[in-house]
């Protein structure tokens, strides 16, 4: 029996389908929040950034200290974004395609970092690398700068960014299960050309989508950051620290100058999303299942 | 080449998947592992392909042991279930993906690898088709890829699991004469899982009946078919019809009818008869036979079946005649004997 969903052609119409009125009051209350929420605090970055006019705005981003924060996000994204990529495949590959003792708390120990407080995250970093730790007189010693410096950072960031590659690829190979693999092995691949050839093709739009907010978020993270940064003016502030700095300072135009990079950023970050959403729609579909 | 497969056994955890199945594979054989699920057909085919290591037991291949080496090494050629193409690549890159990944020294040349593709693909008369997504073939021509696919590599022994589970009834069919075909002309040794007992009869050279981790009964399909040598078997190739009979003086009675049937030197007492529906005759007179009244009747394609209440609130009785027989009955009573059955003693 085939049922009409359009209201209006036909008395039929699908069981889930609601009211007009009720239809419409769910869709106005979802476009209000939106505009608050999302919209007018996103225009007023970009008001505030231009208010004293286009000159101001370059000005601002010309500045040594934020072309420093934007060298070192950067730097920072480069490191540990690649790095994530790669213990994430691991991390997913393992608990997807294989039995093991103690599967269960290794996926729960992915979620970890969305579970725990960004400031918490670093501040384990500190207690681990201070002057104070265990850690800390052997480092000095030998002259390796982990706190506020760049190698604080890279782990503070990839601690928060861990799970987005391993969490968007565990359900999706485990959707695809291991016969492709096992077909692969039995033409004679090796394991590196079954990885190569046959299971990378089969997760790179999802692995892409994973790396995409892996970024966006290293980009743009800012507790754990903070606690292990020290704040060191020109050095150790990326731009988010930056932009709170320049806030304190009371340089809005400053401030909002870097904010609409940022922005800009995860505009991008939305757009790519859903281009790729759109065309690879079923290959990451199994991510979005759970 | 030839397979031998000797006293394997195969545990999951603590649950045995196979227990002590022993297994000759002759060379150029078609041969149908063939059992319910749960049975262990699939864990015993993968095992051949090196997919599962055993727990015990020995595998050779040809006259060399092969239960240590690894899958690459034993140069088989496996067919998925779900036919597992490698959905990026195109129908001529799935054929000759086994080529293309050996080590440069034993690799063919391009062209070579190309040719050997295309010969295939026209063995499986797929032709044209080699530019093509297997997004954009149709089931069977999915399978059939697959087939080419793992006979690219010429393999030992090929394998196929399910090989046509996923199909439509008719496509199956097709394909099921094709791989026959196939096998004739290639003469590869095959081993297929199935089970589809049609499937396993029309197809193998020898069906291999399997059930709970052990098997049943090997033989040709006519030896599986008319001489099952196991309840199991009976009950699960084709149709059968079990009466609780027993025996005294080495005659078989039914409560407290005599059958009229023999059964000289098997031992006394209660015992389980079978036979199939259409390997009966009708009697007119009743000195001795199955009796009853007919309680229903269908017509399945060109034969009838007959279910008969034969009392004491035994479950009913099938048998099967032909059409127009049945037009003479003319009557509710119905009196037969089985012309071919076996006696089997119910478990203790």
């Amino acid at each position: 029996m085939a049922l009409d969903t359009q209201p209006g052609q036909h008395k039929l119409t699908s069981a889930v389908t609601e009211s007009r009125f009720a239809r419409w009051t769910l869709i106005a209350v979802s476009l209000v929040f939106l505009a608050l929420i999302l919209l007018l605090p996103m225009a007023a970055v970009f008001v505030e950034a231009f208010r004293k006019g286009a000159g101001a705005f370059v000005e601002a981003l010309q500045d040594d200290e934020t072309f420093a924060a934007i060298k070192l996000t950067l730097i920072v994204a480069v490191i540990s974004v690649p790095l994530n990529l790669v213990f994430g495949v691991a991390a997913a590959w393992a608990i997807a395609k294989f039995e093991f003792k103690g599967k269960a708390f290794l996926t729960t120990l992915i979620d970890l970092p969305f579970s725990v407080s960004p400031v918490i995250a670093g501040l384990v970093f500190v207690l681990l690398f201070g002057s104070n730790s265990l850690l800390g007189p052997w480092l000095a010693e030998h002259n390796i700068k982990i706190l506020f410096a760049v190698p604080g950072l890279v782990l503070a960031t990839m601690f928060v960014t861990f799970p987005f590659v391993a969490r968007e690829l565990i359900p999706l190979m485990q959707d695809q299960g291991t016969a492709d693999e096992e077909a692969a092995l039995s033409l004679g691949a090796s394991g590196f050309q079954t990885f190569w050839y046959v299971t990378l093709p089969n997760i790179k739009w999802g692995l892409l989508y994973g790396v995409l907010l892996c970024n966006a978020r290293a980009m743009g993270e800012f507790g754990a950051v903070s606690v292990v940064s020290g704040h060191i003016r020109g050095e150790t502030n990326t731009m988010p620290l930056q932009i709170e700095i320049l806030y304190n300072d009371y340089n809005f135009s400053g401030a909002f100058a870097v904010a609409t990079l940022l922005a800009l950023l995860a505009l991008v970050t939305l757009i790519l999303k859903t281009l790729l959403e759109m065309r690879f729609s079923e290959e990451i579909a199994a991510s979005r299942r759970h | 080449m030839e397979v031998r497969v000797q006293n394997i056994r195969k545990d999951f955890g603590r649950f045995p998947a196979l227990n002590d199945v022993s297994l000759d594979i002759r060379s150029g054989e078609l041969i149908a592992l063939l059992g319910p699920s749960g049975s262990g057909k699939t864990t015993l085919l993968r095992l051949i392909a090196g997919l599962e290591t055993p727990t015990e037991g020995t595998i050779y291949f040809g006259n060399e042991d092969a239960s240590m080496k690894t899958v690459q090494q034993r140069n088989i050629g496996f067919v998925f279930q779900h036919y597992a193409l490698f959905r990026h690549m195109t129908v001529l890159d799935n054929i000759s993906f086994g080529l293309k990944v050996r080590p440069s020294t034993r690799r063919p040349a391009r062209a070579e690898i190309r040719r050997r593709a295309m010969e295939l693909l026209d063995l499986v008369q797929l032709s044209g088709l080699e530019k093509r997504y297997p997004a954009q073939l149709s089931g069977g021509q999915r399978q059939r890829v697959a087939l080419a696919r793992a006979m690219a590599v010429e393999p030992n022994v090929l394998l196929l699991d399910e090989p046509f589970g996923a199909l439509d009834a008719q496509v199956r069919k097709d394909l099921r004469k094709w791989l026959r075909e196939i096998h004739d002309r290639t003469g590869h040794t095959t081993v297929f899982v199935t089970h589809d007992q049609d499937e396993a009869l029309e197809l193998a050279d020898r069906v291999v009946v399997m059930s709970q981790g052990a098997i049943e009964q090997i033989g040709t399909p006519d030896d599986i078919y008319d001489t099952p040598n196991s309840p199991f078997v009976f009950g699960f190739i084709g149709q059968s019809n079990c009466m609780k009979v027993h025996v005294t003086d080495g005659a078989i009675w039914f409560e407290d009818r005599p059958l009229g049937l023999n059964a000289p030197g098997e031992p006394e007492g209660p015992a389980n008869l079978y036979f199939r529906p259409h390997d009966i005759e009708l009697l007119d007179g009743c000195g001795g036979c199955i009796a009853g009244l007919l309680t229903a009747s269908r017509r399945v394609a060109g034969t009838r079946h007959i279910e008969i209440d034969i009392g004491g609130g035994h479950p009913r009785i099938e048998i099967e005649l032909p059409p127009e027989k049945v037009g003479e009955l003319d009557r509710s009573r119905i009196a037969f004997r089985p012309t071919r059955w076996k006696l089997f003693r119910p478990p203790v």
